[in-house]
């Protein structure tokens, strides 16, 4: 039956993120952007909401009936209502945990679930961007080629890795040099051969904590391959990603629209606020209708990815969507705040700063 | 409730043979109706007469036996808007030429009296000639400033009957209802000019009425075998019945129900628009990629934007852009089925479909080259055919507009 309606449970979930986003993180956002990270107090907060144990089934000791990908959608976008990076950073386990999920062995998530259901995040991380301008995440520069012994040996670089520096775990995207095909390495922090270099410097999403990594003969073992010796699929986790990613996307641009609807209507000029003018309702209400249509594209995707379909084009068109939206969107917010709107004093243009990453991030977000 | 776009069986079933439809003789049908301005579409219309007059009957006369006002409550708009879909992919001119009461049955079944649907919407139940409804709203004077209208309707106190006079243009389907069959209008004229729209009433002309006369049918740019009628009143007199809702020009209790609910077809209506330009895009769509693929040329949704070709490019974001307005759509009909209030919605996805699809449909032309222009293919049509969406039921920027107050909480004094 068709229907847009959230169940209760997860009614109850948009809620208690979104009083988070709204109270806690907003307020918090612009110094954060300024110094370059959210308050640790914040993020251990955010934490507690228990949004990933939240996601995770009973049967490996979480609290979901099962994992549902339109759960994450609704509980990333009211994240990234408040802040993107925030977001990001919060839910940077999840770049380890859903893979684990979705193409784990037994063995794996009987070894690495638990840390996941902790009353403070673990240290752990994933690398799949690349320093490359035509990056591919299906076809990574990165390779994993099997030694005399059998154990991976790993040589790349990778980029934008968030809370690489200290982390005790990277789950490390690599093509296998058999095959070609996208596959996971857990690396461990201290690995020989694993160099995390300083933290980038990027246009947005400035909050959260990102890191170049350089793999020069990381070897690991067999049993460290995601999803062991069959590996994974990595198409479908990189659809999850697009669907989480879309879905931030949207959280972003509805708080950009909130805001630029409020000042259209405060702001006075001509003798009257520039929100009657027909030039600026008609940006707002054209952001409107963009914001709408990402969401029910990430939705939709998520919806056919929790039904077991074939979801990859559905969330590739999903994220493409959302990440062309939110360009809009922010870009129109810092358009109908004009002078101001590109002061930093206002957060829309960190909005149109954040929103960018869309277009260049894969795999930097998994619901 | 959860969120889900699952589709129920039974209207997949329906659809299929909705699709056999449009296929099987539509398509066929669509370039001869489109070189042949003004022909009937006669074997959709023989084909759909015995298909819509049987839900009509089943939908009076449950009504007539006190039963739930539908069929199908939970799906009747979603069904629509899927139907009207998979019919525009076949051809949209002739999906309009639907002999049904269409707009003035959703007028009369918004705010008329069950003795007033049972009068009007009976013959819509039975015989075996079609019968068409059509509503005429525009005027020369008036086309998005609906609050403009000039034609008249004045009590004659004597005989209790409305004489109206004025003039109705782009009237879909007027020439079907009042000189081709039985049918009915259902006509917008002012009892109270000063009242500006709350002096605005819907009436049923009834064909055959003296001093109603069709008095042109437009040639158009596209949807070629719909036609768009001009009405003339002269001292047309109505029996004071044919008036829908109430007389009452002043707010008496602080509603004006019978216009308000009159216009409140549109939030069943752009959705089906919508769904018909998501058909005529779809169809583009497919073509292109079609003829496309014969060249070799594949579309691929897994590769990063440097491993694509401008084409491709152009053929994803143009799938993209169909998938939001469908989805909008979607969105829009299904708050319908499930009580919910969807004007903001059903503008939303009105203003998005006529804004893609025509995007859609002229790149669709753009990618085939010298072969797009041609008519040897269908391409040029739907282009043409297109574009008649974004301004029938609302011009995208009227629905706009409309968007713009219900998110900026302004009324259409305060944003004009």
């Amino acid at each position: 039956m068709f229907s847009l309606t959230p169940t209760d449970e997860q009614q109850m979930l948009i809620d208690t993120v979104r009083r988070y986003a709204t109270e806690a993180v907003r307020p918090a956002a612009h110094d954060a952007d300024e110094r370059g990270a959210f308050p640790g107090r914040l993020v251990q907060t955010g934490w507690e909401l228990g949004i990933l144990p939240g996601s995770i089934p009973e049967s490996l000791g979480g609290f979901a009936d099962e994992y549902s990908a339109v759960t994450g959608a609704l509980a990333y976008e009211e994240l990234a209502y408040g802040d993107v990076s925030l977001a990001l950073r919060l839910m940077t386990p999840a770049l380890v945990a859903v893979p684990l999920l979705l193409a784990g062995t037994d063995a794996q998530r009987a070894r690495m679930m638990e840390q996941f259901l902790g009353e403070t995040p673990p240290p752990v991380t994933a690398a799949l961007l690349e320093p490359a301008i035509s990056f591919d995440p299906l076809r990574p520069a990165t390779t994993a080629t099997r030694d005399d012994e059998g154990c991976y040996v790993l040589n790349g670089k990778k980029a934008s890795v968030p809370l690489a520096e200290g982390a005790a775990s990277i789950l490390v995207y690599a093509a296998d040099a058999e095959t070609g095909q996208a596959q996971g390495f857990f690396v461990e922090g201290g690995t020989p051969g694993l160099t995390v270099g300083p933290r980038e410097k990027l246009m947005g999403l400035r909050a959260l904590p990102a890191y170049s990594l350089m793999l020069e003969n990381v070897r690991v073992d067999p049993g460290q391959r995601l999803g062991g010796e069959a590996g994974i699929d990595f198409g479908l986790i990189l659809a999850h990603s697009r669907v989480g990613l879309a879905a931030l996307a949207v959280g972003v641009m509805r708080g950009a629209l909130d805001y630029a609807v409020n000042y259209a209507k405060e702001r006075e000029q001509f003798g009257a606020p520039i929100a009657t003018r027909q030039a600026i309702a008609f940006m707002l209400a054209e952001c409107a209708i963009e914001i709408d249509a990402a969401r029910l594209m990430a939705w939709e995707a998520a919806w056919a990815l929790d039904q077991g379909h074939d979801a990859r084009r559905a969330a590739y068109l999903a994220k493409e969507y959302a990440a062309k939206a939110a360009l809009m969107v922010t870009d129109a917010a810092v358009q109908t705040l004009g002078g101001h709107g590109y002061i930093r004093e206002h957060p829309v243009e960190r909005w149109l700063r954040d929103a960018r990453g869309f277009a260049a991030i894969e795999g930097l977000a998994i619901v | 409730m959860a969120i889900s776009f699952e589709i129920p069986e039974k209207l997949r079933q329906g659809l299929q043979m909705t699709e056999a439809v449009a296929k099987g003789v539509m398509r066929g049908e669509a370039r001869r109706l489109d070189e042949h301005e003004h022909e009937r579409p006669a074997t959709f219309i023989s084909l759909m007469w015995p298909v819509l007059r049987e839900q009509q009957k089943r939908q009076l006369d449950r009504q007539a036996a006190g039963g739930p006002k539908r069929e199908g409550l939970g799906t009747l708009n979603l069904n629509m808007v899927l139907t009207f879909e998979m019919l525009s992919w076949g051809d949209v001119g002739q999906t309009l030429c639907m002999p049904m009461a269409l707009l003035a049955g959703a007028a009369i079944e918004a705010v008329g009296t069950p003795a007033q649907k049972e009068r009007f919407l009976r013959r819509f139940a039975e015989g075996d000639a079609p019968v068409w409804g059509a509503m005429a709203m525009t005027e020369p004077g008036a086309g998005s400033d609906t609050s403009a209208i000039q034609t008249t309707a004045t009590l004659d106190p004597a005989t209790n009957e409305w004489v109206l006079n004025g003039e109705k243009i782009f009237c879909t389907n007027g020439k079907l209802a009042l000189d081709e069959s039985n049918g009915i209008v259902v006509v917008w004229a002012t009892v109270d000019r000063a009242a500006g729209r709350a002096g605005m009433k819907p009436f049923v002309v009834e064909a055959g009425t003296p001093g109603v006369t069709v008095d042109k049918v437009e040639i158009k740019h596209g949807i070629r075998a719909s036609d768009t009628a001009s009405i003339v009143f002269r001292d047309a007199r109505l029996p004071y019945e044919n008036l829908l809702g109430s007389a009452e020009v002043h707010r008496t209790d602080g509603t004006t129900k019978g216009f308000k609910g009159a216009m409140a077809t549109f939030d069943a209506s752009r959705p089906l628009i919508a769904a018909s330009a998501i058909g005529v895009g779809r169809a583009a769509l497919e073509f292109v990629k079609d003829k496309l693929a014969a060249e070799g040329i594949d579309i691929p949704y897994d590769r990063p934007y440097h491993a694509l070709s401008a084409v491709q490019r152009d053929v994803i974001e143009m799938e993209m852009q169909l998938k939001a307005a469908w989805l909008l759509t979607l969105r829009a009909a299904s708050m319908l089925d499930h009580g919910q209030h969807n004007s903001l919605e059903a503008s939303m996805a009105k203003t998005k479909a006529g804004k893609v699809v025509t995007a859609i449909t002229q790149q669709a032309v753009a990618i085939l080259g010298p072969l797009g222009y041609s008519r040897e293919w269908l391409v040029e049509k739907w282009m043409r055919d297109a574009k008649i969406n974004d301004i029938y039921e609302g011009t995208g920027q009227i629905n706009t507009l409309i968007v713009a107050r219900r998110i900026l909480d302004y009324s259409s004094r305060e944003l004009r």
